[in-house]
Order: C-alpha cells, then sequence, then structure tokens
C-alpha cells in the first residue's frame, strides 16, 4: 500500500489517508491481517503531522476497518464492508455519473451503454443474481 | 490536574507607543501539538513570539510558557525553549564541526544524533564553514543547533523564509522527526501554508494584533464553508450574512467564505441571487486568505476614510 497525500486541496490530510486505506482494503491491496506502518513510520513517509495520521487510524479503528494487536501494531480487521451502505452507494453514483456523462457526450443510446456494461461485468465474473 | 498546555496567553497585548499591535490575545499550545501561526506581516506575530521569549514585556495581560510566567524565565527554563528568528543567527568564522562542538560545550543535554540527522537532511558538508553557507544551509545549521538542545518546546519565526524546495522539504522532515514522539511541541510562525498544512495539526491565525482562528486544522476546515453565488456586483454589501467572513468575485460570479454557517446564515445566502448558490469545499488555503483579505480590505476602507 502506497499512500500520498496532496496538500492545497479541499480535502484534509487525515481524510486522504482514511481514504487510501479503505481504497487499498476494497481493492485487495492490504488483506485482513495486514499490517500497516505505525503511526510514526507513516508520518515520517508522508512528511505528515504525526497527530494527523493518529486521528485518521483512530477513525479507522472507530469504524472497524483496523484494529490495534498488542505487540503486532495495526492490523486490517475481519470485517467486510468498509464503507456503511450509504457510502457504498455514493461512491457507486460517482463512479457511474463519470462513465455516464463521458458516454452522452459520445453519443451512445441507453441500450448500448447497459448491453456494454453487462458485458464487461461478466467479463470480470459477475453475473445477473436474478 | 496536570496542566496540558506548554503556553497560553491570557489578555496578551502590547503597544508600541499609541498602536495596539497585539491585542487581548488568548491563544493555547497543548503539549505535543504543532500552531501554525498565520498572519499577514506586521499582524504582531513576531512581537508575540517575543513577549513568549520573554524578550519583551507585555503592556498587559501575561503568557505563560512551561508554567512559568514569561517575564520570569530562569536560564534553565530558557534551555527547554528551542527559538530560531529570522535571519538565522550563526558564527560565520566557525565550520560546522566547530558550532558543533560549541554547541555540545555549551549546553548539558546536547544530542549530537538530532544535530547530524539535521545537517545531513540539509545535505550539509561537516568541514564547510557557516559563511560559505546558502541560506537554506544556514537555515539547516540553526536549525539543527537549536533542536539539538532537545528542548520541550520549539518556537520558530518564519523559518521557511527564502529557502529552496529542497531546504523546505528538509525543515518539514526535521519538524516531522521532532515531534515523533507527540510530546514536544512547535509553535510556528510562517506564510507557507502548504507547510502548515503537513506539519501543524492546529492554526492560530492573527489579523490585525487580534486572534482570530486558534484551532485544529480539521475543526477549521470543517467550520468553514464557501458558497458560489450570482452576481455582477458582491452580493454582501446589500444584505447581512450570518458568519461572512469574505466575499471575493471570481468568473462571474461571488465565492462567499462563511464561519459556522446555520440556517439562518443559508437563509440568507439563499435570499442573495435568483438561482440556488452552490456550497463548494473549502481548503486552507481558501480559508485563510479570506481571513486575511478581509483584514487588507478593511485597511483600505479605514485608509480611504481618513
Amino acid at each position: 500500500m502506497q499512500i500520498q497525500v496532496n496538500t492545497g486541496g479541499n480535502v484534509p490530510l487525515y481524510r486522504q489517508i482514511t481514504d487510501q486505506v479503505r481504497q487499498a482494503i476494497a481493492a485487495g491491496q492490504l488483506q485482513v491481517g495486514d499490517a500497516v506502518p505505525s503511526v510514526r513510520q507513516l508520518a515520517k513517509d508522508i512528511v505528515v503531522n504525526p497527530n494527523t495520521v493518529a486521528k485518521a487510524y483512530a477513525e479507522l479503528v472507530r469504524d472497524g476497518v483496523l484494529e490495534s494487536q498488542q505487540g503486532r501494531g495495526m492490523l486490517v480487521s475481519a470485517r467486510k464492508n468498509v464503507y456503511t451502505k450509504a457510502e457504498r452507494l455514493r461512491r457507486l453514483d460517482q463512479a457511474l455519473d463519470v462513465a455516464i456523462s463521458e458516454a452522452i457526450t459520445l453519443h451512445f443510446e441507453m441500450d448500448e451503454i447497459l448491453q456494454r456494461m453487462q458485458q464487461r461485468l461478466e467479463k470480470v465474473g459477475l453475473s445477473r443474481t436474478s | 490536574m496536570e496542566d496540558n498546555r506548554v503556553i497560553y496567553t491570557e489578555d496578551l497585548t502590547r503597544y508600541f507607543g499609541q498602536q495596539a499591535v497585539v491585542r487581548n490575545l488568548n491563544l493555547a499550545v497543548p503539549r505535543g501539538a504543532v500552531v501554525g501561526l498565520l498572519g499577514l506581516n506586521g499582524a504582531g506575530k513576531t512581537t508575540t513570539l517575543r513577549m513568549l521569549l520573554g524578550m519583551l514585556e507585555p503592556t498587559r495581560g501575561h503568557a505563560t510558557v512551561l508554567g512559568k510566567d514569561s517575564r520570569d524565565l530562569t536560564p534553565e527554563d530558557r534551555g527547554r525553549i528551542g527559538f530560531t528568528g529570522e535571519g538565522h543567527f550563526l558564527y560565520d568564522w566557525m565550520s560546522i564541526r566547530d558550532t558543533e562542538k560549541f554547541g555540545r560545550d555549551t549546553f548539558p543535554r546536547w544530542d549530537d544524533r538530532l544535530f547530524q540527522e539535521t545537517v545531513d537532511r540539509f545535505g550539509i558538508a561537516r568541514l564547510a564553514h557557516v559563511r560559505s553557507l546558502s541560506r537554506g544551509q544556514r537555515a539547516g545549521v540553526s536549525l539543527a543547533s537549536t533542536l539539538a538542545t532537545a528542548p520541550e518546546l520549539l518556537i520558530l519565526d518564519d523559518p521557511s523564509l527564502g529557502l529552496d524546495p529542497v531546504s523546505r522539504r528538509a525543515l518539514n522532515e526535521t519538524l516531522i522527526d521532532f515531534c515523533a514522539t507527540r510530546q514536544r511541541s512547535v509553535l510556528l510562525s510562517t506564510h507557507m501554508l502548504d507547510d502548515v498544512e503537513r506539519v501543524a495539526d492546529r492554526v492560530a491565525i492573527i489579523v490585525d494584533g487580534r486572534l482570530l482562528v486558534n484551532t485544529s486544522l480539521d475543526d477549521l476546515q470543517s467550520r468553514v464553508a464557501i458558497w458560489s453565488v450570482d452576481g455582477t456586483f458582491d452580493p454582501t454589501r446589500a444584505a447581512h450574512v450570518p458568519g461572512l467572513i469574505h466575499s471575493r468575485p471570481l468568473g462571474g460570479r461571488w465565492m462567499l467564505t462563511v464561519a459556522d454557517p446555520d440556517a439562518e446564515s443559508e437563509a440568507a445566502i439563499a435570499r442573495l441571487s435568483a438561482t440556488a448558490p452552490q456550497r463548494v469545499n473549502a481548503s486552507l488555503e481558501d480559508i485563510v486568505l479570506a481571513y486575511l483579505s478581509r483584514s487588507r480590505a478593511e485597511h483600505s476602507f479605514y485608509a480611504g476614510a481618513n
């Protein structure tokens, strides 16, 4: 997992850290039981105040994404959903909005878009549940 | 109860002649915090730091530093405070090695590791003479000398002034390393907002000698919002918006920066234009600029009125 933060934006640094840890877990780069860098180490690596890193980790622990284990540091916890249902929907919509807006710009019709979408989903092994 | 504040001031005020340079300042620095002190030149930052260090008497109020009134700091107390001022004072005729030896002989708790790591980070040769150093390297040696005294509290007055990007990076890394244990505290006066966002966890904004903001970075970013409103003329000239910090034009729209917006503020903003106002997220720079620009605008207004 490579965490990188950017200053000067409208997303606070601690939020950039929590987002990237959640994304790394969602993408499978971090597995259950994997350790994340210590507060001190991550602060040093990304040159960010250790209190800011500690705040990010505290939020991830509170949300059940990470857990602190004696002697082993901070680990990815067993819980599956790192996002709430509402947050998952919000993120899905956000990703779809980008794709939809691009598809419309390229003059595709709804049927073509849906058909294409289905093909791609089947390609990665997803199928209709009904 | 143990006091968790390494610095706190109560109505700290300083006049120079008739002019109040620092007015009723109530600033607190918790142990383990890195506070970025922001403000325009002449806002009172350096005067505040000089009072904290006991180098200048307050006209009114007082400052408590490491549990003592700043006017009564003993040499031992001063040994627990590290200070690097503008210009980075060093002896020009010494080499880096001489500077290190001088420090080691002068300070009982001199930390060789901190000195060497800092000097290395700034890429400075041990045998170089102080007079041959670049501005960034001078800053590095000066900072190394201050940190090596193992202070509990570090006070820095504009340390990044005139530094190249590599030296600025080295400065930030050094400060992060310094506060890694989260027990040492830093008060950092600067104009570099990117550095504050990285290195600090709290911000204090001084405008015309008054402290307008003194809170955590996250709290500041969550409590200040920006609305984008249609209009050719500044819509806030005719209507009152509760919590308004500053209003500025941007491409045919007006950006309204508002602190602690409530239903009343939102309603007031909604009445300003025919189209629905859009709320946008504020960056640290947006927020700080809003506070500082307001001060500048008021200055010109007063100048015009006189």
